[in-house]
């Protein structure tokens, strides 16, 4: 086994077994968004408008539930150590845990989407929209929730100040997201120019990400 | 093989660990570092190691890789045993081995030889704290490097088990390997070089630095 894929098979059966995030992500996603009727009340038309956003909004909170442990845990238990000696770039494995978290915490969200978006009054082309922004979008979440997560590695309580640092960096995902959505149900925008940000917002965070996330985490073991 | 540091110094935070640190091991030799509590045992392995900054001074190898660092050619055996509580006996060791690029390693033979044999399908949240340590040493033996760093390798071990690991590093000497080992006891190695950290040096740094906690 190489030693990309050693990471990739460990974090993603860290997740699934007891103590993981990938299970805790999609139920409190599932939890949020179904809440949101009882809040807003029975208004289907209502629901129809804002639920894309409700969706996004819950999935962008939901990804970012997990990813205070992707390096912390790592750290506390003495792996990273390891891990920095070990002979693969430190940016390589980092993207291996990225995608590792992805594939646990973002698809799972991915797949729950249209299920609860039936609460939500959506029909099938937006339901199909929603999925293709989640798709294109979520990976910018974790990439830059990646940099968050590695300058919050040594703190004992990085939850909070993750959230503080990685929640005003994705607005751009939530917005082009958001308006990709929206514009598959009848917006003033063409579908495709918000999703064609919202694919480069993920692109570019998935080659600056695990950089940004090498160096903090050198910077950070000194 | 030949690891040799020259005036070699520590810093951690605003003080002054240890500085003038001078040592040379060659393959097959064993280095004992000894000092008190806080002298810069542990910082001194995780400089060679590559975890911690060197302040000042040099160290080099001679022979090995020339494309890896020292650390790269290093095991590092710290306080912290590096396993996964949710992931079984094996699992943790396969995965070493993987990350480390082992190739194809039977881990039969490394848990047998700790004494984990028959434990191998156990999650390591049911182990104790010996048998945690002996988990760590498997990676040891499952990975072949060179530099073995052992930070109180017996400070949770029985006396068989420590017996064992006497036995380890006497093999891994044989085939040439070299060990650094930081340690309060005997760990059973004849004929090692010995390091003392209690240089009159961290000790006045300390008493300077009393005031500022």
């Amino acid at each position: 086994m190489t030693p990309l894929a050693a990471i990739l098979v460990r974090d993603m059966r860290l997740s699934v077994r007891v103590g993981g995030g990938a299970l805790m992500g999609v139920l409190f996603f599932v939890t949020v968004v179904t809440l949101m009727p009882f809040a807003l009340g029975p208004d289907l038309v209502l629901l129809k408008r804002i639920g894309p956003a409700i969706l996004w909004l819950a999935a962008l909170l939901a990804s970012l539930l997990a990813l205070d442990r992707l390096f912390a845990a790592d750290h506390d238990d003495g792996s990273l150590d390891l891990i920095l000696m070990g002979r693969m770039p430190l940016e390589l494995v980092v993207a291996a845990k990225a995608l590792a978290h992805w594939l646990t915490t973002g698809l799972p969200l991915i797949v729950a989407a249209p299920l609860i978006g039936l609460l939500l009054d959506l029909d099938a082309p937006a339901e199909g929209a929603l999925v293709l922004t989640l798709i294109a979008g979520t990976p910018a979440l974790t990439f830059i929730g990646l940099v968050g997560a590695a300058i919050a590695v040594t703190l004992r309580r990085g939850g909070l100040l993750l959230a503080v640092i990685v929640l005003p960096l994705t607005v751009p995902v939530l917005i082009f997201g958001v308006a990709a959505a929206n514009a598959a149900v009848g917006g003033t925008v063409p579908f495709g120019t918000p999703f064609t940000v919202l694919c480069a917002l993920s692109l570019a965070s998935s080659a600056v990400g695990p950089f940004a996330a090498a160096a903090a985490l050198r910077q950070e073991m000194e | 093989m030949r690891l040799a540091a020259v005036d070699l110094a520590c810093r951690r935070g605003a003080r002054d660990v240890f500085a003038g640190v001078s040592f040379a091991v060659a393959s097959g030799e064993a280095l004992t570092i000894r000092g008190r509590n806080g002298a810069g045992k542990s910082s001194l392995l995780r400089q060679v190691a590559g975890l911690v900054r060197i302040a000042g001074g040099q160290l080099t190898i001679e022979g090995g890789d020339p494309e890896l660092t020292i650390g790269e050619q290093a095991h590092y055996l710290g306080h912290q045993d590096a396993l996964k509580s949710s992931l079984s006996v094996a699992e943790n060791l396969r995965f070493w081995a993987g990350f480390f690029d082992a190739g194809s390693t039977d881990l039969e033979k490394p848990l047998t030889a700790v004494g984990l044999g028959g434990l191998a399908d156990l999650p390591a949240a049911y182990l104790s704290a010996g048998q945690r340590r002996r988990l760590s040493i498997a990676r040891l033996l499952a990975v072949k490097r060179p530099i073995w760093l052992l930070d109180e390798p017996t400070s949770t071990l029985d006396q068989p088990a420590q017996e064992r690991l006497a036995e380890f590093m006497r093999s891994h000497l044989t085939g040439g390997g070299l060990i650094l080992v930081a340690t309060h006891g005997d760990v059973g190695l004849d004929g090692a070089q010995e390091l003392r950290l209690d240089s009159s040096f961290s000790r006045s740094s300390e008493c300077g630095h009393g005031g500022d906690g």
